[in-house]
């Protein structure tokens, strides 16, 4: 690592380090990669204000059933713990996935990506044989209002999830193919927010939509 | 030190970036212990969605402070955003979305409520019509 007063001599000319805190020091324009993660943040941030434009729909709308099924009729809460710990699961690799770029470990970034992956595809394949399922029970989105606002709201995560995954191959291939990169470090860096970000809108989903849903 | 990012340098830290003096060793331990914490919180929510031991209108209330606080977890252990003056613009961001979507999510839920129980019932409103 470079020596910041070295790099810079007029940086820190009375030794404040450890006193930026205070106010006292003024360091120059922020890095490219906080830039960029603190506006990665600030869109993850407007999803979830659009995601809560849905539950506030699916709130509303969670009797209007029409006559046709309710939650409790419809929601098997086996499957939705089984997506949970799927999903928990991945934000976990996830998670050591970036430690291992940090460290720059290749074998253990594309582990824990490629383990990442396949529990994000576990998720979705339960939830698109839910989904399927509804639809052949005669449930889908033009059933009533209450299925509507589900089927939207749980469908965009869903959208979201493969998204992500879209965006995992494509850092693990790039991993391969560039390496270490500070640019690529920064959509690896992007990349795991989103995929927390994601699992923190599924608390909401499952507690709003299928624990309380199904208790309506 | 390994991670491409000068944080002796900066007063901030993105978002997601960890703050820690300790090797790989410790950071996987925090991740560690975000997965229990939230295991334990997903778990409890699922017991008391369930169960006929508790208070049965406090269900709601509970599952939605037992999500809160899982959310709490998965922002400080996952997404590392701390309460340290390195944090200060991620928090305050985040502020801001917590104030919108608390807005939207609560505004519609009160005003569709007290529409609700202003409307006249839907036989009452045909009968007017006719």
């Amino acid at each position: 690592m470079v020596d910041a007063t070295i790099a810079y001599p007029h940086s820190d000319p009375h030794h404040l380090r450890g006193m930026e805190a205070s106010g006292i020091a003024h360091s120059g324009p922020a890095s490219k990669r906080i830039a960029t993660g603190y506006g990665f943040w600030i869109f993850i941030l407007s999803d979830m204000v659009m995601f809560s434009a849905f539950f506030a729909t699916y709130a509303v709308l969670l009797g209007q059933t029409a006559g046709g099924p309710s939650g409790r009729e419809l929601f098997d809460l086996r499957n939705v713990a089984i997506e949970t710990a799927f999903l928990l699961a991945s934000s976990f690799t996830c998670g050591l996935a970036s430690i291992a770029a940090d460290t720059r470990s290749t074998i253990w970034f594309q582990l824990g990506m490629a383990v990442t992956c396949i529990f994000g595809l576990g998720f979705l394949t339960i939830e698109g044989r839910e989904f399927a399922s509804l639809v052949a029970r005669g449930a889908g989105p033009t059933r009533s209002a209450f299925l509507s606002a589900f089927f939207t709201l749980v469908g965009c995560h869903g959208l979201h999830v493969s998204a992500g995954i879209l965006w995992l191959l494509t850092m693990m291939a790039q991993v391969f193919a560039k390496g270490f990169r500070p640019d690529i470090l920064r959509r690896i860096l992007c990349f795991a927010l989103f995929w927390h970000a994601l699992d923190i809108i599924w608390i909401a989903v499952f507690t709003v939509v299928y624990l309380i849903g199904s208790a309506a | 030190m390994s991670n491409g990012y000068d944080t002796e340098n900066s007063v901030d830290l993105a978002p997601g970036d960890e703050h820690v003096e300790g090797g790989v060793g410790l950071r996987v331990l925090g991740y560690l212990t975000g997965l229990a914490l939230a295991i334990l919180l997903t778990a409890t929510s699922f017991f008391v969605a369930g169960t006929d031991l508790v208070w049965q209108p406090s269900i709601p209330v509970a599952l939605i402070v037992l999500a809160i606080a899982q959310m709490g977890v998965h922002l400080v252990f996952f997404l590392h955003i701390t309460t340290g003056p390195d944090n200060t613009n991620n928090v305050l961001a985040l502020a801001f979305g917590v104030l919108i979507v608390l807005l939207v999510i609560g505004g519609s839920v009160w005003i569709m409520a007290n529409l609700n129980h202003n409307m006249m019932p839907m036989d009452q409103i045909m009968q007017m019509q006719r």
